[in-house]
């Protein structure tokens, strides 16, 4: 929840008075509310954060950003199963990793 | 041990680094507010590889962390009653209450669903007419807009079977309650990129005046800490104190109007109580008047529930940087992810679990697990 990621736009279309988006982030596709950047465009790119478009970005910083949150595996963090996760968390084992000194 | 070439652009590093290294002539405490920039920090190692002289010390930033454990409680109960739907943020689902958190409600029968959006939570009230639907907004200045068109649209449609549980704080109060406290040794700030986003920078140059600290707001990709870093040392070396935006892609001075206009429309500012913390006044909001009917608490008359922390865990400290997670005699003995005694050790951007999943201080005791009882 506390990422913004950034993502680009797909399509835009008013949905019960709500000007709403479908958003790509790297391959993961999500509606967006754009009611705090209404005049966003197909093909601009924005910074998204729980389903609400809050900052316009540029191409290039988007995809910066994208490909390193890609390599950290924080898009997963983000748009993976929460559940699934609390799950695991919930019944860690031993720690086994080797402590980086 | 980190490297440089771990960075994105390793020769963009390798010059703030060399900067930084020959801006520096005596020790600097910087506060990063965000538990983004927090979780950025460790994972790159970053104040490893700074000079000495510099210390990061780890912020209230965390809106997982902050939120207080009576408002947890508060959510544990509304969550467990019959006929309720019950709406989180994934982070919320394992943040302990007194003996229990959202994820043990679900297996004892409670209706809990985590949602990617508020708005999906407007969805769910709407094809469950026959259900209250709760949403926990938690959050600071970036969540809580969001929150408030959920609940200005469920206003707008007559969804009535919609409510909202608010948790929501903001920063600059408390930047200001922990500048005012004599234990803080803070003296420049890196401020949350995002929620200067929402709310533009127009509200730290009082603060940045009045307790003479350079405040430079930063993204959360490492480069980014780096140039804030760079900006606040350079500043604190020639004795100045404003506000800069290192942030200039994301943030503009006044932000995001839309969102700052629903805030101010569906909100009103409130003292808050922050975990292991206290209540610092005005650092919050509250749903205001004309929007009190989607008030959880008072819908399900939660509002006198009280709960007292466990003594054992130390994150008041932690998140206000008088302690590092290290530091604590319960980190990675009693408290691990696996049995968290505060929010902090959840939390995927709180600093205790930041420092347990990058295990990499030297001199950190490794963790040993809890044999269970029985």
């Amino acid at each position: 929840m506390c990422l913004a990621v950034p993502g680009r736009v797909l399509t835009v279309e008013e949905r019960d008075g709500t000007r709403m988006a479908t958003v790509d982030f790297g391959g993961v596709v999500k509606d967006v509310c754009l009611e705090y950047l209404p005049d966003l465009r197909v093909g601009e790119y924005t910074i998204v954060h729980v389903g609400f478009a809050l900052q316009r970005l540029d191409e290039e910083s988007a995809r910066q950003t994208l490909a390193l949150f890609n390599g950290l595996g924080l898009l997963e963090e983000e748009f993976g199963d929460a559940w699934e996760r609390a799950a695991e968390e919930a019944a860690a084992g031993p720690v086994t990793e080797e402590v980086d000194r | 041990m980190k490297y440089l070439d771990e960075f994105q652009d390793p020769e963009l590093a390798r010059r703030l680094f060399d900067d930084i290294r020959a801006t520096v002539t005596r020790p600097w405490a910087l506060m990063e507010v965000c538990g983004g920039q927090t979780h950025s920090i460790i994972r790159h190692g970053i104040d490893q590889l700074l000079p000495e002289e510099i210390e990061l010390i780890h912020g209230p930033g965390c809106p997982v962390c902050v939120t207080p454990l009576e408002m947890i409680d508060k959510a544990l109960e509304i969550a467990s009653r019959p006929g309720v739907i019950f709406c989180s943020f994934g982070d919320m689902l394992r943040v302990p209450g007194t003996g229990r958190d959202l994820f043990t409600v679900r297996g004892e029968g409670g209706d809990v669903r985590v949602v990617y959006s508020p708005l999906d939570a407007l969805r769910i009230a709407r094809e469950n007419p026959d259900k209250q639907v709760v949403f926990f907004g938690i959050g600071f200045e970036t969540t809580a807009p969001p929150n408030a068109m959920t609940v200005y649209q469920a206003r707008r449609l007559g969804i009535r079977n919609f409510s909202l549980l608010v948790s929501h704080v903001r920063v600059p109060p408390a930047i200001e309650g922990l500048m005012t406290s004599p234990d803080c040794r803070v003296q420049a700030f890196l401020a949350a990129g995002h929620v200067c986003s929402v709310m533009g920078t127009e509200e730290y140059p009082q603060l940045a005046e009045r307790f003479r600290v350079p405040i430079v707001v930063t993204g959360f990709e490492p480069l980014d800490i780096l140039e804030g870093v760079r900006r606040a040392v350079r500043q604190l070396e020639r004795g100045e104190h404003r506000v800069e935006n290192a942030y200039p892609r994301a943030v503009r001075p006044e932000g995001n109007p839309a969102a700052r206009r629903m805030l101010a429309d569906v909100f009103e500012v409130t003292d808050r109580a922050w975990r292991g913390i206290g209540t610092i006044p005005a650092s919050g909001w509250r749903l205001s008047e004309a929007y009190r009917e989607f008030d959880a608490e008072q819908r399900f008359e939660v509002g006198d529930l009280t709960t007292v922390e466990p003594a054992a865990c130390r994150s008041g400290d932690v998140l206000q940087g008088l302690l590092k997670p290290h530091e604590c005699e319960a980190f990675g003995t009693v408290c691990t992810p696996r049995t968290p005694l505060g929010a902090t050790m959840v939390s995927s951007e709180g600093a205790c679990a930041a420092y347990y999943l990058y295990r990499r201080l030297a001199g950190a005791p490794t963790p040993v697990e809890v044999a269970p009882v029985g």
